[in-house]
């Protein structure tokens, strides 16, 4: 019962802070419940299981599950500083909203069915839609309505893809008609190869659509750009790797019905686009927080050329996953803070970010380090491990066209992020009073203190848990 | 009983072509009610044997399809006071012609599909791939919020129609939350909308085009 209790608590948490009336302390019971919620989760052990099998830990799950209520406490803990030093603007919906997405995460991280996990990701799709809008301007809501349309479009296509999944199912051999992936994957041989092949198409554009890989990126630059830097931690950290989860389990089916191979050039076909697009639109970009989302758009990019290439890679794209997500709460995080000192987020405007606001402006600059895959940091070890994966895979054409956009990337992003935090502190930084503060700052610390343990020793329980996931990938190959 | 399934069918194929084809969005809007009406009606003739389960899902879709969301979309239509599509990005001729040809290409596909024995000879795919691609269609090439919203519901009838092939698998909790997810859904866009109109004026969402790199 306890997954079903971590999926109910936050909704009953988003209950609770839609009857406190004060916006002072609503921010607190958001991050009350992300510490229950947190504590719950580390108590999950791979292979728990409620309501008969439909939400179930397998350790590919897990995985997320651990990574989503991580990277969700230290946005809730930032949250309620963010929340106090924007007073100006109600939080009623805001708190209500960030809740309902962490309950619709958990519950795709878990959901062990094919539909339900679609009801899921479109809970969470609708959730963020309105955090997106939380700033009520003119821009924001431009984002958000974006984000609806060409979320609510790839959504759509994600359910007739599922549906057409299920009708492989009906029409296949078997005729067993249970949308569970336990048993989508025993009578995988029986599925109608046409329909499992069409569905997984149309999945792969779907859910590549919330997760931001190109040409389905689109809405990214601006729901990332227009929204707090919060929402863009949790997009990019949680709501994209629950998109990928949601693939990986309908990856599963096809490789147990013979179809991997098929599945896993479409991967890498769509990587290596995200991140060409990335590597094009990242240099000469000049809003800070745009270019974190084309940041989003590579690193999606090379978790699916993690899975496409295989073996070894496998094991380097699921730590991507934890890696991404921690550097990703840094960077977000401290783009905001200079956001918020500043008033701008274009470099025309914002410079010395280091004397302006020291520790997020080295925060910054730390992060930026670190999801361009230097030493020590984790991403390096994920990053390198995908690129050995590829060469003793024999993929050497994938493998340097993944090194040369990383170059690209590297200098095409390290060009705006030196842009902002260097030089002398620009007019615009004397326009607010924002400083640097404990709470401002502690989440990122944290965070990047994870990023490094990741780089130079990974924990034992992780390491035998994305292992453990991996080999469930595996396994056809 | 297939015969009045079929007919509804046409019914429903046919309310595509008036929805893209008026520029009176409130027209529109009729036409993608009416369409909700026929798709959530046509199971009950489709099943062999209509189950208390389905008759529900009948009626719970009807009434969201037909009635609570082309009445949210009614109210905003009165709350702006527009009523015509201006320019849209592609003509009205040019789009009905466009469906003209999808819905012929959608009939010819389908018959290529690899169809379980007792669903060949059945309208449901051709009918559902059809009105997908006339929701895709209304979806891209109109600017008004809210006709693009109107495209996503003849989208999801689209689905709809081709998830009652699949009706014995699906449990009734994701029926219903895939319903929910499409009324949730649609509020959203409508508040969204409303602001829209509150902040520009308008709800051309031509407007909507500051954000680019």
């Amino acid at each position: 019962m306890l997954l079903l209790g971590l999926i109910l608590l936050p909704l009953f948490g988003a209950l609770a802070a839609f009857a406190t009336r004060s916006a002072r302390v609503r921010p607190l019971v958001v991050a009350g419940i992300a510490l229950l919620h947190l504590g719950g989760v580390l108590a999950v052990r791979t292979g728990d299981s409620s309501l008969g099998g439909w939400f179930a830990a397998d350790a590919l799950g897990h995985l997320i599950l651990v990574v989503v209520s991580v990277l969700f406490t230290l946005c809730a803990l930032y949250g309620v500083e963010y929340l106090r030093i924007r007073s100006e603007r109600p939080n009623l919906v805001f708190c209500v909203c960030l809740l309902t997405f962490l309950s619709m995460t958990t519950a795709i991280s878990v959901a062990q069915h094919l539909a339900v996990v679609w009801v899921a990701v479109e809970g969470a799709t609708l959730s963020t839609a309105v955090l997106i809008y939380f700033n009520h301007n003119a821009r924001s809501l431009e984002a958000a309505w974006k984000y609806l349309m060409i979320g609510s479009v790839g959504i759509a296509l994600a359910l007739l893809g599922s549906l057409f999944v299920a009708y492989a199912a009906l029409s296949g051999a078997s005729g067993d008609e249970s949308l569970l992936f336990a048993s989508l994957l025993e009578h995988a041989g029986g599925l109608s190869r046409p329909w499992l092949r069409a569905g997984f198409v149309l999945l792969v554009v779907g859910y590549g659509t919330k997760m931001g890989l190109a040409p389905m990126h689109t809405w990214k630059p601006d729901a990332y750009g227009e929204a707090p830097g919060i929402i863009g931690a949790l997009l990019a950290g949680g709501m994209t790797n629950c998109a990928f989860l949601a693939l990986l389990r309908v990856y599963r089916v096809m490789q147990a019905a013979g179809e991997g191979a098929f599945a896993r050039e479409l991967f890498i076909g769509f990587g290596l686009v995200s991140m060409a697009v990335a590597a094009a639109f990242m240099a000469g970009q000049r809003d800070f927080k745009r270019m974190l989302a084309y940041s989003s758009v590579e690193h999606m990019g090379i978790l699916v050329i993690g899975i496409g290439v295989g073996g070894l890679a496998v094991v380097g794209a699921l730590l991507h996953v934890i890696n991404n997500a921690l550097t990703k709460v840094v960077l977000f995080l401290s783009a905001g803070n200079i956001h918020r000192a500043y008033g701008s987020k274009s470099i025309d405007k914002v410079s010395g970010a280091l004397r302006r606001v020291p520790l997020s402006g080295a925060l910054f600059l730390a992060g930026f380090l670190a999801i361009t895959g230097s030493p020590p940091f984790g991403p390096f070890i994920s990053e390198f491990t995908i690129l050995s994966g590829a060469m003793t895979g024999g993929h050497f054409v994938v493998a340097a066209l993944f090194l040369v956009f990383l170059v690209i990337i590297f200098i095409g992003m390290g060009a705006t992020v030196l842009a902002v935090v260097q030089g002398p502190v620009s007019p615009a930084g004397a326009t607010t009073d924002f400083q640097d503060s404990f709470w401002k700052v502690a989440p990122m610390l944290a965070a990047l203190t994870m990023v490094v343990v990741m780089g130079v020793w990974i924990p034992d329980a992780v390491y035998d848990l994305v292992v453990t996931a991996a080999r469930t990938l595996e396994g056809a190959s | 009983m297939r015969e009045v399934a079929s007919s509804l069918l046409i019914l429903a194929v046919a309310m595509n072509f008036l929805a893209l084809g008026s520029s009176n969005l409130r027209a529109c809007i009729r036409a993608a009610a009416l369409q909700g009406f026929f798709v959530s009606v046509f199971p009950l003739f489709f099943s062999p044997e209509p189950s208390a389960r389905l008759v529900g899902l009948v009626i719970v879709a009807g009434i969201v399809k037909a009635f609570v969301i082309p009445g949210m979309l009614v109210k905003a239509l009165r709350e702006v006071h527009i009523q015509h599509e201006m320019e849209p990005y592609l003509g009205l001729v040019p789009s009905v012609l466009l469906l003209a040809v999808g819905t012929g290409g959608a009939a010819l596909f389908a018959g290529r599909l690899p169809l379980t024995p007792s669903h060949r000879d059945l309208l449901v795919v051709p009918v559902a791939l059809a009105t997908l691609f006339a929701g895709f269609l209304l979806l891209t090439t109109r600017r008004k919020a809210i006709s693009q919203v109107t495209g996503y519901l003849i989208l999801e009838n689209g689905i709809f129609v081709f998830a009652q092939l699949l009706h014995e698998a699906m449990p009734t909790l994701v029926e219903v939350g895939v319903l929910l997810d499409l009324l949730v859904g649609i509020f959203v866009m409508g508040i969204v909308m409303n602001h829209i109109q509150r902040e520009f004026g308008s709800l051309d969402t031509e407007r909507l085009s500051e954000l680019r790199d």
